[in-house]
């Protein structure tokens, strides 16, 4: 656990401009994600794991499934009395519209929030990620380096173009944060920032402070970019397994690599459990005829059709004689009997009647939205 | 400075325990003997079921689905497992300001210390207890039975029919009705006999193990009970016959769903595999009826390349890389390439190595079947069928590689590899 106490700050919605359909009705945090989780598990069940016991998620808009989904932070075992889980929405007042512009907006928002915090370490942090981070470490390398703000950054081939919220800087051979560049090239390998920061709770509320007062609202043109040269900036490279979910693209092949042995090991070790609410639904039940091959499938299913390559969430039904492949069928979808789907995102209650064929392709899968029939 | 003045009823008032109309007291101190090693660390009640549930789990969501927020679960065999998965009683929404879910053991008490004697003793030594919320109605259940039942519907018969007790039956086959406690009633249900496993029944009303009492007769009827030397202190022995002598109101309250009683190793086979026929009664995907379960924070199960799956259910954080047929797979379990598991129920954590062939067998919690070993067989291969049965493999069992155990074993210590089990 860590010694020092710390802190975590959310951000869910981050990122929602980037999710399509998926964000249309939820916040990035909401996104679900592996049969049963939704995004913002990740991070939190990586801050709780590593002995954080006090998190508070902004919310901007679209916040009805993050509240429903984190309740009380039970689940997180974060229902505390002291800390806990505290959900932020927009709070407007007199020099304040409620809805933020960018990050450091967002913090100044909550900046009572972070000043009445007991904590000595405040962790910021998106819901992007696919990942089981282990703060312990970071926390660890921050002090040691004596560092203002640590960043968490990967190695990383940035494979397309349009990537306007991607940060990459130098990292010196001591680790200190050079140049920063927003919306880089594509290129070779770049360390490219995960939106993960630490610092002291009081620097961050002296930041919060001095932003508003000058107008500033960006976390990254305004601190990483200016003030590189004036703080002490440092890079910690995240070696983990850790996938970024910055397009529904990106949202399909992270899904896709849950099926992979060695990916499932890195983001659900035994010791390290990510966290999620419990729905109490029924094991999935397999009927006669069922053929089931490579594919992840959630409690409360039914599943009586054919699924190869696909992720099934909890509660989805699949009927008789239906063949899914390389498709993600989201909770309490129905998938009719004879219906074919290749390459489709259904999303949440989705219905897909009788003998009805849909097909994607791997590079642009078919989505489905929520609760539409078909 | 503690003042000795403050009495009871002012502690009473300031912490404004209310009156209940009605509670429940749960019986789950049994040792469940004829479950063999199944409950050798565990209590009855707290035997993994269908997959994510353990047994209590079917009283406790029928108290609060019936909409009963107070319960006291009497526990004295082997507690540990059931404490910690009671808990606060949070997975069945009993973690209450006002009322919720209690453990309770025997206790100390200033004139001396006892067990629970019997069924009935269990609730008297807990009436002070009952006491505290004052409750009109007491219903009393065991821990040893699968079901969905409304246990309102009951309670209103209770009180319609103006009874004292209120004893639930189910109609069972005439044949089998000497196994059980059979109620005899007139047309209006008014119960005249009860004859505790009868050689020649005169009926087939079978009693559930699910009392309703008017809670002021209860309380008589215990401390008489208490106070008779030699009695064994059971409901069905004592109390019940004792109530009808004395001519109290009885009611028989008959239900006609699903009812399983899981205390034999076949019984719990059964009713595993009735979860798996569609012409069973018993849905658990009635989303106004919910089974809670504490759940174990595990990733969904994955099916590999190689796997077959059918007629079966499996549960979340399970591996399956080969073949699954008519069989329930708890959370946790990994089948590896090429083993086989049929008409099998696989408890939580438990390994089935390559290779292995489990037929007909309950691998209990955590056990570890080695590779190509052999575990049970189908009754359709055996020459001579009285041999053969139900094969459990107990808690924390590891067996070797290429092990073959024989049908109707029972597995509690760890086996070598290349060794025959013919037990």
């Amino acid at each position: 656990m860590i010694k020092r106490t710390t802190m975590g700050i959310v951000f869910s919605n981050m990122h929602d401009n980037h999710l399509g359909s998926l964000t249309r009705d939820r916040t990035t945090g909401s996104v679900p994600f592996g049969g049963r989780y939704r995004l913002v598990d990740f991070i939190l069940s990586s801050m709780v794991n590593s002995g954080v016991r006090e998190v508070g998620v902004i919310a901007k808009s679209n916040y009805q499934t993050l509240m429903e989904h984190l309740g009380s932070g039970r689940e997180w075992d974060l229902a505390r009395k002291l800390g806990g889980l505290t959900v932020l929405p927009p709070y407007s007042s007199g020099d304040n519209q409620g809805i933020y512009a960018g990050r450091l907006d967002a913090l100044a928002g909550v900046s009572g929030y972070i000043r009445n915090g007991k904590a000595e370490y405040v962790i910021l942090a998106d819901c992007d990620l696919i990942a089981n981070l282990d703060f312990q470490e970071m926390i660890a390398f921050h002090e040691e380096k004596g560092a203002d703000i640590t960043l968490a950054y990967r190695r990383e081939k940035i494979l397309r173009e349009g990537n306007e919220n991607i940060v990459v800087f130098d990292v010196n051979d001591d680790g200190r944060v050079g140049q920063v560049w927003l919306s880089p090239q594509p290129e070779e390998e770049q360390n490219t920032y995960l939106n993960m920061a630490v610092m002291k709770r009081e620097l961050l509320g002296k930041i919060v402070e001095e932003a508003r007062s000058r107008n500033k609202r960006s976390f990254t043109k305004d601190i990483l970019v200016e003030q590189s040269d004036s703080m002490l900036i440092y890079a910690y490279e995240v070696k983990d397994c850790v996938m970024r979910i910055n397009g529904l693209q990106d949202y399909f092949d992270a899904s896709m690599a849950l099926l992979q042995p060695q990916v499932r090991q890195a983001l659900f070790p035994v010791e390290r459990p990510v966290l999620t609410r419990v729905r109490d639904q029924v094991p999935a039940k397999y009927g006669l005829g069922a053929v089931v091959k490579n594919s992840l499938v959630a409690d409360g299913c039914i599943i009586e059709g054919t699924v190869e390559n696909s992720i099934i969430f909890r509660g989805a039904k699949i009927g008789r004689g239906a063949v899914i492949r390389d498709s993600i069928i989201m909770a309490g979808a129905v998938i009719g009997d004879g219906a074919r789907l290749e390459y489709v995102v259904a999303d949440r209650d989705a219905t897909i009647r009788d003998t009805r064929t849909l097909v994607g392709y791997k590079t642009y899968p078919l989505f489905i939205e929520k609760k539409s029939v078909i | 400075m503690m003042n000795a003045g403050v009495s009871l009823p002012f502690v009473k008032e300031v912490f404004s325990l209310r009156k209940k109309e009605w509670i429940a007291m749960l019986l789950a101190g049994g040792q469940g003997s004829r479950l063999y090693s199944l409950t050798k660390n565990l209590a009855k009640p707290a035997v993994p079921f269908g997959g994510k549930y353990r047994i209590i789990d079917f009283p406790l969501s029928n108290c609060v689905n019936s909409g009963i927020d107070t319960v006291g679960v009497l526990t004295q065999y082997q507690p540990l497992v059931l404490n910690e998965y009671i808990g606060s009683g949070q997975p069945w929404d009993l973690d209450r300001q006002d009322g919720g879910v209690f453990v309770l053991p025997p206790y100390q008490k200033s004139s001396g210390s006892d067990w629970y004697t019997g069924t009935a003793n269990a609730i008297y030594q807990n009436v002070p207890f009952i006491e505290r919320y004052d409750p009109e109605y007491v219903l009393i259940l065991s821990g040893d039975h699968i079901y969905k039942m409304n246990y309102e519907k009951m309670l209103k018969f209770h009180k319609e029919k103006e009874a004292d007790c209120t004893i639930a039956v189910l109609q069972v086959p005439m044949e089998e009705a000497p196994r059980f406690g059979i109620m005899n009633t007139e047309e209006d249900g008014k119960v005249y006999e009860f004859e505790e496993k009868p050689a020649n029944p005169k009926s087939n009303l079978a009693s559930m193990g699910i009392y309703i009492f008017t809670w002021k007769k209860l309380r008589e009827y215990l401390e008489e009970d208490a106070a008779t030397p030699g009695s064994a202190n059971d409901f069905g022995k004592n109390i019940i016959p004792n109530m009808l002598a004395a001519g109290e109101r009885m009611y028989a309250y008959a239900f006609d769903g699903y009812w399983k009683d899981v205390g034999t190793i076949d019984s719990l086979w059964e009713a595993n595999m009735d979860l798996l026929d569609p012409k069973v009664p018993l849905s658990l995907y009635d989303p106004d009826w919910k089974i809670y379960a504490r759940n174990p924070a595990l990733p969904p199960h994955y099916i590999a390349p190689g796997a077959h799956v059918q007629n079966s259910m499996v549960t979340e954080g399970c591996v399956i890389e080969g073949t699954v047929d008519f069989s329930v797979v708890f959370a946790g379990v990994k089948i590896e390439e090429g083993a086989i598991v049929r008409d099998s129920i696989i408890m939580p954590g438990s390994v089935i190595k390559k290779g292995a062939v489990v037929d007909y067998a309950i691998v209990a919690e955590n056990a570890v079947i080695g590779e190509n070993t052999a575990i049970g067989a189908r009754p359709e291969g055996m020459e001579d069928i009285s041999g053969w049965g139900v094969t459990v493999i107990g808690n924390d069992v590891t067996i070797g590689a290429g092990v073959t155990i024989m049908p109707k074993a029972m597995v509690e210590t760890d086996i070598a590899a290349e060794e025959v089990l013919v037990k």
